[in-house]
């Protein structure tokens, strides 16, 4: 914890741009307050109009979307909205995920269009999203603020969890594509984080396993501040104009 | 030439026609485009996305159909979203070619106009029966939201598909504050971009409001193109005098390139970063003291982007390289092929004289004559008509 403050005495998040999918409930919505707790500028995004009316009144500050990641046809417009909102992006957290099955199913009792909208969600969406940002974030490499997309991944994606696999599968597509953005996008100053929050008390976990006891989770507060510390450990340290260019610019926490 | 009817930014057999300082031409395919650089170069594209600026919807007065076409505004700053000049139609959409379009019913100020989930209203006519500006209610989100729900890409009827709004976003779109697509970056792609890096060639962005490139209207398009705010980013404009000071050469992706990095150095010759608006026409008189090159589309002679091309090179040289661009079946419009333009040599004595000589211009000092004066002032070029 210690660490995580001393993170921020740099003030790495303070005007930070910061983009989070799935951002009306668990991971994501801690996402959203740790966010603009550390001083960023938060646009969220998620499917459901009411919810997202919802956390923007909770937080006046931050700029709510209604999109759905999965749609192919709403990508664009929800780009659209987070960089006209934003005036630039320099973090995109690609948090919206989809199960599969619910409840979860051995992969032979899973329906195709189940596995379908696992993949729609949690690998097409954040590839779409991903690309259709990628101008605004190298945009905000070249100026020195650097750019760092953090895709939400799970333990299932490296251990084969019986009832898991649609979900599983998909998250290890995501984690590998990650892989392969950050080889691509290094020399432009795009830095991709794949990484697993853990098994928290959220709306997704209370699908898969509905008799789990919620104080045995994590509580998704701590899995933000944790993943806000590797977004902030990824992003070059603050120095107004010596900008770096490149990837020279990502830090990595000693210790 | 003939028009370039499918939206396919990078179709593999796209064309480039290359005119150098010299007046030399040659064809090459465009994805050779890169190999024309030379270490030192820097490349400036205009990272701007294209709104959906394309709104059908209601005169509420009349209650007449009609499509406002958004045109322009005056800041970039992300909450200047309620007030544009926007171009008014009257009913029908793009696949009737503008200049047959119905004009929309009598226009005044206050008229409430229906846009889908936006409302809007006329605050003044703007010196024309189709030109307006106007306010939409709402925060800016909620006007940002409608826009993305309602709005499609403006388009013209030379595409006859409706087109999506990835259709007209670049690979590297960013702020969404064009209203047309700066469409000579349709031509880069990730991969030159990362080959100029190996080729020791910058590359950098700045954000340009690109407006309408055509409104049906000889009038109207006289006075195109309207006044466009840009940004420039330190980081690019520092850049521009690391590349200028080592002798380099500024190459613009786009028109819109051009526009604002002349104006933001028409104070003193060098290009300051941050926003200004871009209310200067660029043509044979203006002198160019920034851009050394230009990647663009293809245009009918005649029309008012080859009065911009006329400050890189003179009339002759345009005229063989239509010649040239007619034979060899070039497509023109916005999805079309590509010329890449260098500015004429010029006597090392107009040589920009703070950054020291010129690569090119000391080859050849004296061989050429000077070059038209500066106009202060002076504004005659036509407009930029015809998609970009």
């Amino acid at each position: 914890m210690t660490r995580i403050l001393q993170n921020d005495s740099h003030g790495r998040f303070a005007g930070l741009r910061v983009a989070v999918t799935g951002g009306t409930s668990g991971l994501g919505l801690a996402l959203v307050r740790e966010s603009l707790a550390r001083g960023a500028r938060v646009a969220f995004v998620a499917r459901d109009r009411e919810g997202v009316e919802r956390v923007a009144r909770e937080h006046g500050r931050a700029h709510g979307i209604v999109g759905d990641v999965s749609k192919k046809e709403d990508i664009h417009p929800i780009a659209m909205q987070i960089v006209g909102g934003l005036g630039g992006l320099d973090v995109l957290v690609n948090n919206a995920s989809a199960l599969g099955p619910t409840p979860l199913a051995l992969l032979g009792d899973t329906d195709c269009e189940d596995f379908e909208r696992a993949l729609a969600t949690n690998v097409l969406g954040p590839f779409r999203l991903t690309k259709a940002l990628l101008g605004a974030l190298a945009a905000s490499a070249r100026c020195g603020r650097g750019a760092v997309v953090l895709n939400v991944s799970s333990d299932a994606a490296i251990h084969a969890y019986p009832r898991w696999g649609a979900y599983g599968a998909s998250k290890a597509a995501l984690r590998h594509l990650s892989h392969v953005w950050n080889e691509e996008l290094l020399a432009e100053g795009v830095s991709f984080l794949s990484l697993d929050p853990g098994d928290m008390d959220t709306p997704l976990h209370a699908l898969a396993v509905p008799d789990s006891d919620p104080a045995t989770l994590k509580r998704p507060e701590a899995a933000a501040r944790e993943l806000a510390e590797a977004i902030a450990a990824a992003l070059p340290a603050r120095s107004p104009g010596k900008a770096p260019r490149g990837a020279a610019a990502v830090e990595v926490d000693a210790s | 030439m003939i028009a370039a009817s499918q939206p396919a930014q990078r179709p593999p057999q796209a064309k480039l026609l290359v005119v150098d300082a010299w007046g030399r031409i040659k064809h090459l395919p465009r994805s050779a485009l890169v190999d024309l650089l030379r270490p030192g170069d820097q490349v400036i594209a205009n990272d701007a996305a294209t709104l959906p600026a394309s709104l059908h919807g209601m005169h509420v007065p009349t209650g007449e159909r009609i499509e406002v076409r958004l045109a322009g505004r005056r800041s970039l700053a992300v909450d200047d979203v309620s007030d544009f000049s926007a171009v008014v139609f009257g009913a029908g959409d793009f696949r009737t070619r503008t200049e047959e379009r119905p004009p929309p019913p009598r226009l005044a100020p206050d008229d409430r106009l229906a846009l889908g989930p936006l409302s809007a209203t006329v605050e003044k006519v703007l010196g024309h029966p189709r030109l307006v500006s106007l306010r939409f209610e709402g925060t800016p989100d909620a006007i940002r939201a409608g826009l993305a729900r309602h709005g499609r890409p403006i388009q013209y009827a030379h595409v006859a598909v409706p087109l999506a709004l990835w259709d007209v976003w670049t690979p590297i779109a960013g702020p969404p504050v064009a209203f047309e697509p700066p469409s000579a970056g349709f031509a880069l792609d990730w991969r030159s971009i990362a080959a100029m890096r190996v080729r020791g060639v910058a590359f950098d962005t700045i954000t340009h409001a690109a407006g309408l490139s055509s409104t049906g209207d000889a009038e109207l398009d006289r006075r195109l193109p309207f006044d466009e705010p840009y940004r420039i980013p330190d980081a690019t404009a520092s850049a521009i005098r690391r590349t200028q000071a080592k002798g380099g050469r500024i190459i613009a992706i786009g028109t819109t390139v051009v526009r604002a990095l002349e104006h933001a150095a028409s104070r003193d010759g060098f290009v300051h970063g941050g926003e200004g608006l871009a209310t200067q026409r660029i043509d044979a008189a203006s002198r160019l003291r920034v851009v050394d090159a230009l990647l663009t589309g293809i245009h009918e002679p005649g029309t008012s982007h080859y009065q911009l091309l006329r400050a890189f090179a003179d009339k002759n040289t345009l005229r063989r390289a239509s010649v040239e661009l007619d034979a060899h079946r070039y497509r023109t419009h916005e999805f079309g092929d590509s010329v890449l333009i260098e500015r004429k040599a010029r006597r090392a004595a107009y040589a920009r004289p703070a950054y020291g000589p010129h690569e090119a211009l000391s080859c050849w000092a004296g061989r050429r004559g000077a070059r038209g004066r500066e106009s202060a002032g002076r504004s005659v070029a036509g407009p930029t008509t015809g998609p970009r």
